[in-house]
Formats: C-alpha cells, sequence, structure tokens
C-alpha cells in the first residue's frame, strides 16, 4: 500500500506542518480576547436620535481599541463591549460613539470586568483539554482490548491522541496568522472549537482503526503493515466522506452563518481537514512504525 | 413483506407528526399562529442573551463583614448560590460572573447576571432578591458604642444592629435546614446542619460565647438570638422563633435553594435588544439550509436510493432535534446554533459508513437484502465506536464550560446521540422496506453508488 510504504514521507510532512505551527505561535503570539483576559461593558443613551450601528462599526474598526461589540439597548442607546480601557480609551470610545459630539449622549453604565473569570475559564480549559485526551485513550485502549498483538491496545489510543494533537496545534498555527492579520481573537469560542476538534477528528481515527481491528480478527497470519495497507485501502474513503460532509456545514456556516461564529467555523474546518489527513497520513503509518520498532528491538 | 411496509407508514406518520409540531409551534412558519393553543405557543425556541436580547444585572456585593483575603472566595460562593437561584426559576444559561474591584472597575466587588431571554426585568430582580440572607453574629465587646433613637412615642430604642457585630459564619457554610416541631411547645423550628467549615466555625463561635448571647441574622434582621450554653461541636443550630409552620417551610426551602454569603444590592439592570441577535439568527438559519442543501445533493447524487433515503432520515433527524430544542427546552445561542449545523453533517457520518459497507457486501456478491442487513450489521461498531469519541468531548465539555459552551456542549452531543437512532432505526427501516424492489440490474443501480454504474 503506497501509504505505509511511503509513511516516512507523510509522517515527516505531518511533523513539519507541526513544528511550523508551533513557530508561528512564537512568531505571532495570539490576541488574548475578552473573555480571557476581562473587558470593558459601556453603555450610553442618546439625547435625540441614535446613529446607525453599521457606521459606529465601521469608525471602531479603524481605532486602535481592539474588537469593540456594539449592541442596542431601548430606544436610544447602545451597549459597548469592549477590552479593558484606560482612560484614555474610555474617552476616545465615547468621543467617537457621540460621533465627535455630533450625537449627543449621556453615559448610563460603564464597567470594566475584571480578568479573574477569564483565570477561571483558562484553568477549566486546560482541565478539559487534559480529560478529553484522556478519556480519548481510555476509550481506545478499551475498544480495542481484544485486540493487544501485535500492537497493544493502548498504543492505538496513543496514536489516536497523538494525531490528535497534530490536528488541534494545526489549526491553533493557522489562527495566529488569522489573529495576526485579520485580528481573530480567542475567546471561549477558540476553546471551544479545539476541544471540538479533539472529539470530532479522533473519530475519523476510529472509523480506519476499527477496520484494523475487523482485519486483524481475521487474518492472524498476514503481516501488520499489510493488514493496515489492507484497512486504509477498504476504508480511507468513507473516513473521507464522513469528514467531508462535516466541513460542508462548516464552511456553509463560515460563509453564510453568524459573524460571531465565523473563526470558529473556519478552525474547525481545518481541524476537520487535518484530522482526516492524519486519520490516513498519519495514525496508521505510525502503528506500523511502532510495530517495525517493536521487532527490531526484540 | 407488510410488516416492513407498516413500520415505514410508523415512521413516516411519525417524523410528519413530529415536522408538524415543530411548524405549528413556530410562529415565523405558522400565519395562524396566534390562533394556536397554548401548547403551540409555549413551544417557541428559546434564544440565549447574545440573540433574543434579556436582562442583564449588576449587583454591589457588601464584603466589608469579610477578612481580606477571603473576599474572592466568598465571591464565588456568592456567585454560585445565585447561579443555582435562577437555574431553579427555570433560567436557563444565565451568566453569573464575579466583578473583583479594582481601580477601573471601581472600589465595589460586583455580581453580574446575564439572563437571556427574561425582558421582565422586575420580575428577574425579584427571584434573585428571594435568595435569604443568613448571618451569624456575636455580641459587640463592652464598651462599644451603643445607639439609642426615640420613636415618635417617645420610647428609648436601643439599636440591636449596634449590639452585634458580624463572624465569619454565614449561609455560605449551610448544609441543609429542616423544618421541625418542638417536641413540648409543638411550636415549628428551623435545625440548620453547617459543612465541615461551618461545623468548625460554629464550634469555635460558641465556646468564645458561652453565656453570650449569639444572633441569627436573616435577611439583614435578627430573627433568633438564642443564649449559648455550651461549646456545639456537631455543627447544629436551631432558629425558634416566632413563625407559623408555613412561614416556617418557606423559609426552609429557600435557605435549602442557597443562602447568600454576603448582602447584596442591586446597583444596575438592563434590557439588551435583539437587533444583532436576529441577524445572526438569521444567517444561522440560512447557513444549517444551505449546508443541508449541499448534503442533500451529495447524497443524491453520490448514493442514489440509500442517498435519498438518508436525506430523508436526515429530515425527520432534524424535525426531531428541532423538537427537542423546543420540549426540554434548550437555550439557543450563536455556538449552539453552531453544535446544530455541525451536528447535521455528523449525523450523515453513520449513513456513510452504512452505505460503504453496503457497496462492499454488493461487490463480494451478496444479494440485495442480505447486503443491506450485513452492511448494518458490519458498520455499527465503527458507528458506535466513532460517536462515543464524539459524545465523550461533548460531556466534558458541557461539565467544564461556562454556559456558552454549555449550550454548544449539548445541542452537538444531542445531535450526535439522535442522529445514532436516525441512522441505525429510520434508514434502516427505510432500506430495508427499499429491498422489495427486487434484484434486476436497475435495483442493482440504483443501490450502487459512487461512480460505478
Amino acid at each position: 500500500m503506497f501509504i505505509i510504504k511511503n509513511k516516512k514521507i507523510f509522517l515527516s510532512i505531518s511533523a513539519v506542518l507541526v513544528l511550523c505551527s508551533v513557530a508561528l505561535l512564537f512568531i505571532f503570539p495570539l490576541k488574548i480576547g475578552i473573555d480571557f483576559k476581562g473587558g470593558a461593558l459601556t453603555e450610553v443613551v442618546y439625547t435625540s436620535s441614535r446613529p446607525a450601528q453599521a457606521d459606529l462599526d465601521n469608525v471602531f474598526k479603524t481605532l486602535d481599541l481592539g474588537s469593540v461589540l456594539i449592541q442596542p439597548t431601548g430606544e436610544l442607546g447602545y451597549i459597548v463591549k469592549s477590552l479593558d480601557l484606560n482612560e484614555a480609551q474610555h474617552s476616545l470610545l465615547l468621543k467617537t460613539l457621540s460621533e465627535n459630539g455630533k450625537s449627543p449622549l449621556e453615559e448610563k453604565d460603564f464597567n470594566s470586568i475584571g480578568p479573574s473569570v477569564g483565570r477561571e475559564l483558562t484553568r477549566k480549559a486546560i482541565i478539559a483539554i487534559i480529560l478529553v485526551s484522556l478519556a480519548i485513550i481510555l476509550f481506545i485502549a478499551f475498544a480495542f482490548r481484544k485486540i493487544s498483538r501485535p500492537v497493544s491496545s493502548w498504543k492505538y489510543g496513543l496514536m489516536a491522541v497523538v494525531s490528535l494533537l497534530h490536528d488541534v496545534i494545526i489549526p491553533i498555527g493557522l489562527f495566529t496568522l488569522l489573529s495576526h492579520f485579520y485580528g481573530a481573537e480567542v475567546d471561549t469560542l477558540f476553546v471551544v472549537a479545539a476541544l471540538t476538534i479533539l472529539g470530532l477528528s479522533v473519530s475519523d481515527t476510529i472509523v480506519i482503526f476499527d477496520r484494523i481491528r475487523e482485519n486483524l480478527r481475521n487474518a492472524n497470519k498476514e503481516i501488520f503493515s499489510e493488514t493496515v495497507g489492507k484497512s486504509l485501502n477498504q476504508s480511507y474513503m468513507r473516513s473521507v466522506f464522513t469528514s467531508l460532509t462535516v466541513i460542508i456545514v462548516l464552511l456553509s456556516l463560515f460563509f453564510f452563518g453568524p459573524e460571531s461564529t465565523k473563526y470558529f467555523a473556519l478552525m474547525l474546518t481545518a481541524g476537520m481537514f487535518f484530522g482526516t489527513y492524519s486519520s490516513i497520513f498519519l495514525a496508521s503509518p505510525l502503528l506500523v512504525l511502532i510495530e517495525e520498532l517493536q521487532n527490531k528491538s526484540k | 413483506m407488510l410488516k416492513k411496509i407498516i413500520y415505514i407508514l410508523i415512521i413516516l406518520i411519525l417524523g410528519s407528526a413530529v415536522a408538524f409540531f415543530v411548524f405549528k409551534s413556530e410562529p415565523k412558519l405558522n400565519p395562524n399562529f396566534e390562533a394556536e393553543n397554548s401548547f403551540f405557543k409555549n413551544s417557541q425556541f428559546r434564544l440565549g442573551l447574545d440573540l433574543s436580547g434579556g436582562s442583564h444585572l449588576i449587583y454591589k456585593a457588601d464584603v466589608s463583614g469579610v477578612p481580606g483575603g477571603e473576599v474572592s472566595a466568598s465571591m464565588d460562593a456568592l456567585r454560585d448560590v445565585i447561579e443555582r437561584r435562577v437555574n431553579l426559576f427555570g433560567v436557563s444559561e444565565p451568566i453569573v460572573q464575579v466583578q473583583n474591584s479594582g481601580f477601573v472597575s471601581g472600589e465595589d466587588e460586583k455580581l453580574i447576571v446575564d439572563l437571556p431571554g427574561v425582558r421582565d426585568v422586575e420580575k428577574a430582580t425579584a427571584m434573585i432578591g428571594q435568595t435569604p440572607l443568613l448571618e451569624f453574629k456575636i455580641e459587640a465587646p463592652e464598651g462599644t458604642p451603643q445607639e439609642v433613637t426615640i420613636d415618635k412615642d417617645g420610647k428609648v430604642v436601643l439599636d440591636v444592629e449596634s449590639q452585634f457585630v458580624s463572624t465569619e459564619l454565614t449561609g455560605r457554610y449551610l448544609k441543609k435546614a429542616i423544618l421541625e416541631f418542638d417536641q413540648t411547645t409543638r411550636e415549628p423550628k428551623v435545625s440548620l446542619q453547617f459543612d465541615d467549615t461551618g461545623t468548625k466555625l460554629f464550634a469555635q463561635i460558641t465556646k468564645d460565647n458561652i453565656g453570650k448571647m449569639v444572633a441569627i441574622y436573616l435577611d439583614g434582621a435578627p430573627i433568633s438570638t438564642p443564649v449559648v450554653r455550651e461549646e456545639i461541636p456537631n455543627g447544629q443550630a436551631v432558629i425558634s422563633g416566632s413563625f407559623t409552620p408555613s412561614e416556617g417551610k418557606l423559609l426552609v426551602g429557600r435557605l435549602n435553594s442557597g443562602a447568600l454569603p454576603v448582602p447584596i444590592t442591586l446597583l444596575s439592570r438592563q434590557t439588551i435588544g435583539a437587533t444583532l441577535g436576529s441577524n445572526a439568527v438569521t444567517a444561522g438559519v440560512k447557513a444549517a439550509i444551505i449546508g443541508f442543501l449541499i448534503i442533500a445533493l451529495f447524497l443524491i447524487l453520490w448514493y442514489r436510493l440509500p442517498g435519498l433515503i438518508a436525506v430523508i432520515a436526515l429530515c425527520i433527524y432534524i424535525a426531531i432535534i428541532l423538537a427537542l430544542f423546543k420540549l426540554l427546552p434548550v437555550t439557543l445561542t450563536a455556538a449552539g446554533i453552531a453544535g446544530f449545523i455541525i451536528s447535521i453533517g455528523i449525523a450523515v457520518d453513520a449513513n456513510i459508513l452504512i452505505f460503504e459497507r453496503l457497496k462492499e457486501e454488493l461487490h463480494s456478491g451478496h444479494t440485495i437484502s442480505d447486503a443491506v442487513s450485513a452492511g448494518f450489521h458490519r458498520a455499527w461498531s465503527s458507528i458506535r465506536d466513532s460517536n462515543i469519541s464524539t459524545i465523550i468531548s461533548a460531556v466534558i465539555l458541557f461539565w467544564f464550560g461556562t454556559s456558552l459552551i454549555k449550550g454548544f456542549a449539548l445541542t452537538l452531543g444531542m445531535g450526535v446521540l439522535v442522529s445514532m437512532f436516525s441512522a441505525i432505526v429510520i434508514s434502516k427501516v427505510f432500506l430495508l422496506g427499499a429491498t422489495f424492489i427486487g434484484e434486476n440490474k436497475v435495483a442493482r443501480f440504483l443501490f450502487s453508488s459512487g461512480l460505478s454504474k
């Protein structure tokens, strides 16, 4: 089988992609959003008429205030969610909202959200990532418990997690580019995307592992690499198609869906794409590599 | 054969009924919505604060009685109590955040409460206002100035407030409250059981104040001021006061649903408009429809007859999920809608696994009906195992998440569960029923897939 024969090439491609993503993380540090580092909330009410939301949005895009989210409230007011504002930025915000004094307004409420919520979220995100990874290793080790030869079942779990990390790290690397060039910020949805990739990408890997499991049961005397190759041949199309349907809806979500979930959809699309790639070109070849290393050490 | 057709009819009828319910209960789809009965009217989608607007409340917490190092722990406890409180009142996806004091945010410790869809601010503040504040105070040291006021009748009134000072023991350390009746007087009394920390604090307080009064304050007023006779190490206190059994029952209910560790006052209340949200809803619906159409087209072109069946199963799946969103109900946020849209993509995964297997069985020379049975049987393990991993992620996300994450995890997790059902039950019944077209060339063409003839 082509992929198994050339496994070193494909494994190297994955390694290079992962290294590039990690490098990108250092070159362009991620912009952290309101959810994690706190932020400000301002409520204003205009005395006579309220300027159009789109106009204000456009002006705010030109200012250096980070992401500013404007939501209408009541008849004449706006709630403005923004980053933590110092006094100068705060007055700039008010000046902009009043269109340099053209639309007189009254500030009804100004609050700044402390970073403690963000710290808690960070802690929770880290715990969740660790728990998901552990749960998946354990689950795969359990699901594949009946095959322990030639490669023990917990190694299937480990390989699934290696490819899972691969699937999460590469989209994060791509996200640093979005963050750098388009100002995308790390928010709660970013964490959700990362954690969802963990779940979705491994389900793809399992489709192929399941076939290996079935073929191993039937063909005891075949060489392991041949069994894996045969299983890949039999199941890579369905692995591609199951991801394809998810990618279709994700792209639909990206192009037509709400503004607030655009980057989320894009990151998940990348996750699904590399998830499929890793299921075919990384996880199974790694299994064969492990088996070969085991044989050598004997 | 008759049996198969009956199964198909049953599923079609049930599916249509579910779809009919979704249609009837949706004001945008049903022109006669106003005339429908209350069951349909009460089953609209529940939208989150980011989509529908809602109430945004800011409370100031009075932490003057809390030692400096424990302020943040008290605020966390306060947040938990309020969160439980609003959950109890059926507000889903409330967001309760602590806003610590600081240079920019001001000197106050605040609590921010987002109540999606709650436009009646009065009702919202009332339900939070019912949360009891339970405090234990001890006698002020001798020599503390006593405040005395003279009321309008000319009587001298000693201000009780200045007689007592706060302790660390508050409703935060309350484990549970029970209504009991005094064995001799038959008077109702409320007995309190503290948690471990509360038990230690209470033991210390009673030990230090033997012979003195310990005042139990409810909502800022002393409700019971017993004299301590001996140290109480088991963490049990009794409030016996002048209340009726029904008042006592009410109090127990309030205390058990969470007592406040610190007093709070409402600073600001807002309702959030929904234009941005309605745009997001429109975009979400559009994305879902377009995604669905492309997938339907792909399934029919690639998998032919089974593909068509998968599309019908997918329609029923969508109807079931939307009905569940309405009935449970699930509060939909932008992230929740995204989770639902993704679940449409995942829902057909099981079908694809089955159809690919079916194709394989056909190639190896099985008859169509054998191939269908074998396809389902042999694809099952991969469907089960691959979906379980997604469910694991969804469950952990739900467990650990903030309200935004919970909305997504819930819609995704529900989607995966229901889609397994739709693939295994609905697709299977249809596909087995479709085998009646026989074993000729046309049938084999219809059951093949991809580019093959």
